[in-house]
């Protein structure tokens, strides 16, 4: 218990500070805050995993976020049946021959000697392939993207509930992570963030303007949703029972019936939004958990104790008959995952996909400042990460509004400097990451809550 | 006659941009080249360090502008940029007084220096918006074409023009000056020779009695003017804004590790390599086949390879081809 005590002083700091927002500001903005904590801790834990257990920096994060929300669109939007019809029929041509043409590179590879003639002749392979493939699919997209352009002009998807996106965000970042790791993890430490960073960029621009899969940058609205919609609470009966009860010393007060309809109402209205927030933190809060859990009995678990062997030395590690080149891979693939699962639940609570809302070069790295932040290689750490930085993230806006307000009480408002400041106030937030950072970085390299090695 | 206009066409629409653009992207992926081969890490905060060095030369440029102070034909720019390249430089080295020098000290792994570079990366954002703010400012003045498409026409009797911007002329004017003089530098002074010594071998410079403050002052001296200048350059050829430069850090480094980085000239030829593969792909060819072949055997299609949106894709794709098969780069890196 003594041991822990600095993480359960952090939780408490942080879930105080949450609890002020609510009683400050209004209590859905500090729902909304704590929905983005729990996201972002899920891809700060993703991070964790290849930072701080394997030492593998993935700079990726951002293009993994957005397949984890172009699997959301794919599970739960429901297919499109004419586009289907109209160019369905190209676009698995084209599946068949990217597996084709996957397969022979396969069978090239292995049944003839690395030469020169074998890497041009792969290289021709891979290039004819792409100009067919683009041939073949040409009519199909034109067909596909011309079916009702104004509200579907894609494929569609399966029409499942959302929640099996999560699992399937999984997959795809999974998917995506095997091919990376397969071609980049051979790379320099520096070179390989510079590397996922690229490829990142390459995996958005894709979803960005292949309308035919994901409507591009027309964006696709109103996915389905786990939790009930605010309309729909507010008439069912349970739900304003419940409200009333809640509410019932202010209701009391009014006196006038009409009044206090009224009254209840607005409370009903108001209490609808936070109930659905509410229904989200507890699906988020699952997995929060659940990925908590499995990521501390992997920690501690002797592959975990391989993984920082091999992070800490390598060559000792590969000396000891440890296959460091796959452990690499499968962690690269295991921490990308993860953070697909935070994109997949991104979009869900979103309820829509705006492939133009990923910008790889802002949150890449405000995601690398929370495990920094944090601790890395510390579980609770990079969780208490996500919270504190995406919360500062928020909260640096109104927090620096009061410090200008502050130090600049005796200055008139007309002050040409302080307009100024006031009106570029959203930026301080950059300067708070970017002094936390250094601060962190220079005092307490190891993050707020430092690695702990436990050796039973 | 159809041949001439063909050539113009692409003089025009590939030659004249991509040497421009590349020439920008050479001066960022030299700057970039030269910290990683002496001071040794990937400077993530490279794109912000180019917008604060050009927001000093547009603060400066309104100033000028303000007392009346002009070039006439040449844009005011170039006066203030001397002001700009000194603020910038001071600016460099505070962090690395503050922030650089103490993980120099310590010897901290290269992984650690671009984090710490990630954190003023974000700083410098943060002084950069809220000094000028996150807007589009345009800060060109003087003269505009050299030649004009319609003036061109007029002249040769072709049908197509060829329009040359001064931004553009002074952008490789400026880039062939500036790298030339960075080469001669680098190759024929003591301190440049010692500088490539250190990259080398920071052990054995050291044992030759090679100062390394002086080295790591010259460094962010030649890095603050390059900065600066590509910087203002870009600004003037198309627009200042924050966000542009910080997304612009992509194709600077891939310049940079295609050329292979810490190898200046390297990194300058990979700045063209970055930016004429990033035309050449997503030009639509129509009309250059519309005049050289004949009329019968016209293509259809735009005859475009990749579509434009997928421009910066291109550059990366090219990069990580490069990484996979040549890690060093085209040029063999690590070399200064």
């Amino acid at each position: 218990m003594r041991k822990n005590l600095n993480v359960i002083a952090a939780y408490s700091i942080m879930m105080v500070l949450i609890l002020l927002v609510g009683i400050f500001q209004s209590w859905n903005i500090a729902l909304s805050i704590f929905n983005l904590c729990l996201i972002s801790a899920v891809m700060t834990m993703g991070a964790n995993i290849q930072w701080g257990y394997a030492g593998l920096i993935n700079f990726g994060i951002m293009g993994y976020t957005a397949l984890g929300g172009l699997a959301a669109v794919i599970i739960s939007v429901d297919p499109v049946q004419e586009a289907w019809r109209a160019g369905g029929f190209d676009i698995l041509m084209c599946l068949w021959l990217i597996i084709v043409m996957v397969l022979v590179i396969r069978f090239i590879l292995k049944n003839f000697e690395k030469s020169k003639l074998r890497t041009y002749s792969i290289a021709a392979l891979i290039i004819a392939a792409i100009i067919i493939i683009r041939v073949t699919a040409e009519p199909g997209i034109e067909k596909i993207e011309a079916v009702n352009p104004a509200t579907t002009g894609f494929l569609g998807g399966f029409g499942l509930p959302i929640i099996f996106s999560w699992i399937v965000g999984a997959l795809f970042a999974g998917g995506l992570a095997f091919i990376v790791g397969k071609v980049a993890l051979g790379l320099r430490a520096d070179y390989l963030a510079i590397a996922t960073l690229l490829i990142s960029e390459i995996v958005i621009a894709i979803i960005k303007h292949e309308d035919w899969l994901t409507r591009g940058v027309k964006n696709v609205i109103g996915l389905k949703r786990p939790a009930p919609y605010e309309v729909d609470l507010q008439t069912t009966d349970w739900f304003i029972n419940l409200v009333e009860k809640f509410k019932s010393s202010k209701l009391d007060l009014i006196t006038d019936l009409s009044e206090r309809q009224a009254a209840l109402n607005q409370f009903v209205i108001e209490g609808s939004s936070i109930f659905v927030k509410l229904c989200y933190s507890g699906l988020f809060l699952v997995v929060v958990i659940i990925l908590l859990i499995l990521t501390q009995k992997a920690l501690y678990s002797p592959w975990g104790r391989m993984m920082r062997a091999i992070r800490d030395n390598e060559e000792a590690a590969n000396a000891m008959g440890k296959n460091v080149v796959k452990q690499h891979l499968l962690i690269f693939i295991l921490g990308s995952a993860i953070v697909g699962i935070a994109g997949a639940m991104l979009v869900t609570q979103d309820g829509l996909f705006t492939p133009g809302s990923y910008r790889p070069m802002r949150y890449t790295f405000l995601i690398w400042v929370m495990v920094i932040v944090g601790g890395s290689g510390n579980n609770f750490g990079a969780i208490l990460g996500g919270f504190v930085v995406w919360f500062l993230w928020i909260e640096a806006a109104p927090i620096s509004m009061f410090l200008i307000n502050f130090f600049t009480a005796g200055i008139p408002e007309t002050n040409a400097i302080k307009a100024h400041l006031i009106e570029s106030v959203p930026y301080f937030r950059f300067l708070l990451m970017g002094l936390g950072l250094l601060f962190i970085m220079r005092y307490r390299p190891k993050g707020i809550l430092p690695e702990k090695i436990e050796i039973k | 006659m159809d041949l001439i206009n063909a050539i113009i066409l692409l003089l025009n629409y590939i030659f004249i941009p991509g040497l421009t653009y590349g020439s920008q992207l050479a001066l960022g992926a030299i700057f970039v080249t030269l910290i990683y081969g002496i001071l040794r890490f990937a400077n993530f905060a490279t794109g912000d360090m180019m917008s604060f060095g050009t927001m000093m030369t547009i603060l400066f440029t309104w100033y000028f502008q303000s007392l009346g102070i002009s070039l006439g034909v040449l844009p005011t720019a170039l006066i203030a940029l001397p002001f700009g390249i000194f603020f910038m430089i001071l600016y460099m080295l505070t962090i690395d007084k503050f922030v650089f020098k103490y993980y120099r000290t310590q010897k901290s792994p290269p992984v650690q220096f671009a984090m710490v570079s990630i954190g003023v990366m974000f700083v410098t954002q943060a002084v950069v918006r809220i000094i000028i703010g996150p807007g589009d400012r345009r800060f060109f003045d003087g003269e505009k074409f050299i030649i004009k498409a319609r003036e061109f026409k007029e002249m040769t009797g072709l049908n197509e023009g060829l329009a040359l911007k001064s931004t553009q002329v002074l952008t490789i004017f400026v880039t062939i000056i500036l790298v030339s003089l960075l080469f001669w530098f680098l190759n024929k002074t003591k301190t440049g020779k010692s500088m490539k010594a250190y990259s080398d071998n920071e052990d054995l410079a050291l044992l030759s009695g090679i100062d390394p403050k002086k080295i790591v002052l010259v460094t962010w001296v030649i890095a603050g003017i390059l900065a600066t200048i590509g910087g203002a350059l870009y600004g003037l050829d198309k627009s200042f804004k924050p966000f542009t430069y910080f997304n612009n850090m992509l194709p600077i480094f891939a310049a940079a590790i295609v050329g292979g980085i810490g190898n200046p000239f390297g990194a300058f030829l990979g700045g063209y390599v970055i930016a004429f593969s990033e035309i050449l792909l997503t030009y639509a060819y129509k009309k250059f086949f519309m005049y050289i072949l004949p009329e019968s055997m016209e293509p259809e299609g735009l005859v475009q390879l990749l579509s434009t949106d997928y421009k910066f894709a291109v550059s990366f794709s090219i990069l990580v081809i490069v990484l996979l098969y040549r890690p060093s780069g085209i040029f063999k890196g690590k070399v200064l």
